[in-house]
């Protein structure tokens, strides 16, 4: 490990690997520093990503794919169903990923493209001087290593104490972490091709639960519920149970994965100087599907353009690096996130019975013209006129 | 005072999230609290999906 470089970055998922890729390609120096052992293990993601979004980056090699999805499902509390076809349910048709496989590769086509990576390397602070990020204190083989940089790329995860180091308050309110379990099962009777979403507040309350199929007769099965909703009984783990009880009561679990994902809105401010944040550090998966593979390969390749720009310009304080919050921010990634989170706040208000009655009317459109306005607009439709009207304003706002 | 109990914690950094005063931290599948910092306010107890985290002697939420 050098004692300089380029850029830093912190983290080696997605949005680290990106971020370093297209550092690289602009010829400059790089690191990636990666506390775990292993790339992308343990998996915290139940993998799914749309194929086009997938297609925007890279070249799909078919060993990162555990299967192809041709539709999906959603379960409404009453046991109704609705069947999407990918030209309706847009992005939430696509890959279920094997992100051991997936996320490594990303790495190995950074390291490829020119990046160092450490792993088992932890960063354990923030080196600042004059408020301006210099660097970080790194944890290697017993050594401790201050290492300094250009500029910094906090691609941490949802932990994210890189930013908090530097004195950004990353706190995810409690009211929007989706604490979430999930299994790997096996010997399950579904469809390979079809990924199913149930919704009810018995099932996973101001949440969903999920089956994403791997294979034959093999899934990832989980759920998410809101931090407010999880107590002593009644954790995450404990409605992953009771799902998997009734319905794959004779599966087999081979995998138990946990983690969390945040549904507040993106940090106020993505940049200091000398430091971007990405991906989930940023808080910018999505608020209503708690996708974020594809928001952190896309702030992470933006921050890699960025920073590389402001280097060559030698200027990385806040207001240059700037240009890359407000480019993501006015992204149509930018502004789904802004859109999905009002939904977000309508969809955790709704009682089962709301929840059928609009599930069963958007059942009834015309599917072919299906698409997230639609669903945007049974929910206006159905929502009670004296609540939210701050929330359904900005909606309507939105659409227009 | 925050107790983990390591054989149930998952190691996932929920908690790490939520934690208002940075006072958790994940190193590798280590799960360390800083009791300095720790405030029992209990929200990574709350939101723990395996209920890793305990709260020793405060209320809890
Ligand atoms: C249960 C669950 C299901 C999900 N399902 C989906 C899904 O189906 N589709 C989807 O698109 N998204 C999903 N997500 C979200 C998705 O996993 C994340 O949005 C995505 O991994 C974010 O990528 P990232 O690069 O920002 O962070 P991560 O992939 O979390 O990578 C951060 C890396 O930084 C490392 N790190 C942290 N701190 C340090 C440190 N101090 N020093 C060195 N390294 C450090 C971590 O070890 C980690 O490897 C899910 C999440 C969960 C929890």
């Amino acid at each position: 490990m050098k004692n300089h470089y380029d850029v830093l970055i912190v983290g080696g998922g997605p949005g680290g690997a990106l971020a370093a890729k297209t550092v690289a390609e602009n010829g400059l120096s790089v690191c990636i520093v990666e506390k775990r052992p292993a790339i992308g293990v343990p998996v915290r993601c139940a993998e799914g990503i749309g194929e086009d979004l997938l297609h925007e980056f890279l070249e799909v090699d078919p060993k990162w794919i555990s299967a192809k999805m041709e539709s999906a499902k959603i379960v409404s509390p009453d046991g109704s169903e609705i069947k999407l076809t990918p030209k309706m349910a847009g992005s939430e048709v696509g890959y279920v990923l094997d992100r051991k496989v997936f996320d490594r590769d990303l790495v190995r086509q950074a390291a490829n493209a020119g990046a160092e990576v450490y792993v088992k390397a932890r960063v354990s602070d923030a080196i600042i001087q004059d408020g301006i990020v210099k660097g970080a204190r790194i944890e290697y083989m017993g050594d401790t290593a201050d290492v300094t940089a250009e500029v910094v790329i906090a691609a941490d995860g949802v932990e994210s104490k890189f930013a908090r180091w530097c004195g950004i308050d990353t706190t995810v309110p409690m009211r929007e972490i989706e604490t979430c379990a999930q299994y790997i099962m096996t010997d399950i009777d579904i469809d390979p091709h079809e990924t199913v979403f149930y919704v009810g507040n018995n099932i996973s309350p101001e949440g969903y639960a999920w089956i994403f199929p791997k294979g034959d007769r093999m899934a990832n099965v989980g759920i998410g519920i809101s931090g407010k909703m999880s107590g002593d009984g009644h954790r995450a783990r404990d409605y992953l149970d009771k799902f998997v009880e009734t319905t794959f009561p004779k599966g087999k679990k081979i995998e138990l994965i946990l983690g969390g994902v945040s549904t507040c809105r993106p940090l106020k401010c993505t940049v200091a100087d000398g430091l971007i944040i990405i991906g989930d550090a940023a808080r910018v998966s999505d608020p209503i599907t708690g996708g974020g593979i594809y928001n952190a390969m896309y702030t992470g390749r933006l921050a890699g353009e960025v920073a590389s720009e402001c280097i060559k310009k030698k200027n990385c304080s806040r207001a240059a690096l700037m240009k890359y919050d407000t480019m993501w921010r006015n992204s149509k990634m930018g502004r789904a996130l802004e859109r999905n989170y009002h939904l977000k706040e309508l969809f955790i208000t709704l009682d089962d019975k709301k929840l059928n009655a609009i599930l069963n009317s958007v059942k009834s459109i015309n599917m072919a013209k299906f698409n997230t306005m639609t669903l945007i607009s049974e929910l206006i439709k159905h929502n009670p006129k004296a609540m939210l009207i701050k929330e359904l304003a900005a909606l309507k706002k939105l659409i227009d | 005072m925050i107790k983990i109990r390591r054989e149930v914690c998952g190691y996932c950094g929920a908690c790490v999230s939520v934690c208002p005063n940075g006072a958790l931290e994940l190193i590798d599948a280590f799960l360390t609290v800083d009791n300095d910092n720790c405030t029992n306010c209990g929200i990574c107890a709350k939101i723990c999906p395996l209920g890793a985290l305990e709260i020793e002697d405060e209320k809890p939420l």
